[in-house]
């Protein structure tokens, strides 16, 4: 392993050192290929964000994939609805690793003003892992290129072996989760507590 | 010697041969050593926009069909038939006409015999 001072003494000479990791990341964060799917207002920004005034393609991520099995990256944009909760689940187990999920809004964040309402998911957290939220209503484009670049910047800091090692790439990580049913009243189960780890609330 | 004029064409197919070998290769061998594989029941089903399939791909459709095809015949394309032949008929010639007429006449007795066996008839 080379270290920093050294490749960058080198740099100054005009000599140019990678690793493999680096290189791999390098080639990952610069081409997150997402998942072409909206699911209500958040998706009309996303779209904006795709096309030209706002430009996804400058960060690699324009190339919007209709299959699961070319997709590295699910944008969840907007309200989940109960009946679509199964769907995004399924969608992303198809979806090969490593994969990387964006909750867009607060529909997909939390339910956002739907949340007292019988019928929306209080959100995509209880049953998929997200790497990043945006808050927002819906968020602006540049939020959604925001959370990309956060996104770029988790995927640049991933290691490839050693005890920090990205959890994608540990055997005993699950690609796929449960797909919840539908019950009489709700989901079944109504969060999945593997992935599902709210903050406890403090009571005064 | 000078190489044979062939020589480069065969170079030419070597390289494009390996050429898109090269990074699937890359991608196997990576994958075969760093990424563990994780096949699973649902990542390998059919792709269905996320709903999961439903029975098989290789479905029959029932050759009673072919009454709509029949029907489809008589009244979308006789249509475009019968626009031409109105347009030019006070210019047409005596042999034209009676071929146009045999025309009509097969695709009335088409609707006819559909007519007769109660086609037609809308069921609820």
């Amino acid at each position: 392993m080379i270290d920093e001072s050294l490749k960058g003494e080198l740099q100054k000479q005009g000599i140019w050192v990678t690793s493999m990791q680096e290189l791999y990341n390098w080639g990952r964060k610069n081409s997150i290929w997402p998942l072409q799917f909206g699911l209500a207002c958040c998706a009309i920004e996303m779209i904006a964000t795709a096309a030209s005034r706002y430009d996804l393609a400058r960060f690699g991520g324009e190339v919007f994939r209709p299959s699961p099995r070319q997709a590295d990256l699910m944008i969840v944009a907007g309200t989940v609805t109960k009946k679509m909760a199964p769907q995004i689940v399924r969608l992303y187990n198809q979806m090969p690793d490593p994969k990387y999920v964006i909750s867009m809004g607060a529909c997909a964040i939390s339910g956002g003003p739907f949340k007292q309402g019988y019928n929306v998911l209080k959100g995509i957290d209880r049953y998929i892992p997200v790497d990043v939220y945006i808050p927002g209503c819906p968020p602006r484009p540049e939020a959604l290129l925001h959370a990309f670049m956060e996104l770029q910047r988790k995927i640049d800091g991933q290691k490839l072996s050693g005890a920090s090692q990205a959890e994608f790439l540990k055997e005993n990580t699950p690609s796929e989760y449960p797909v919840p049913a539908f019950g009489a009243h709700d989901l079944e189960p109504p969060a999945n507590l593997d992935v599902f780890h709210p903050p406890a609330i403090e009571r005064a | 010697m000078t190489p044979s004029p062939y020589f480069f064409l065969v170079v030419f197919c070597g390289v494009a041969f390996v050429f898109p070998l090269m990074p699937l290769i890359l991608a196997w061998l990576w994958r075969r050593f760093f990424q563990p594989p994780k096949p699973g029941p649902a990542k390998n089903a059919t792709y269905e926009c996320g709903v999961e399939s439903l029975g098989e791909a290789q479905i029959q459709f029932q050759s009673q069909f072919y009454l709509y095809a029949i029907i489809f015949l008589i009244f979308d394309v006789e249509s475009i038939f019968l626009i031409p032949f109105a347009v030019a008929f006070t210019g047409l010639p005596f042999g034209a006409f009676v071929a146009i007429l045999i025309f009509l006449f097969l695709l009335l007795e088409g609707l006819v015999w559909a007519w007769g066996k109660g086609c037609l008839n809308w069921t609820k």
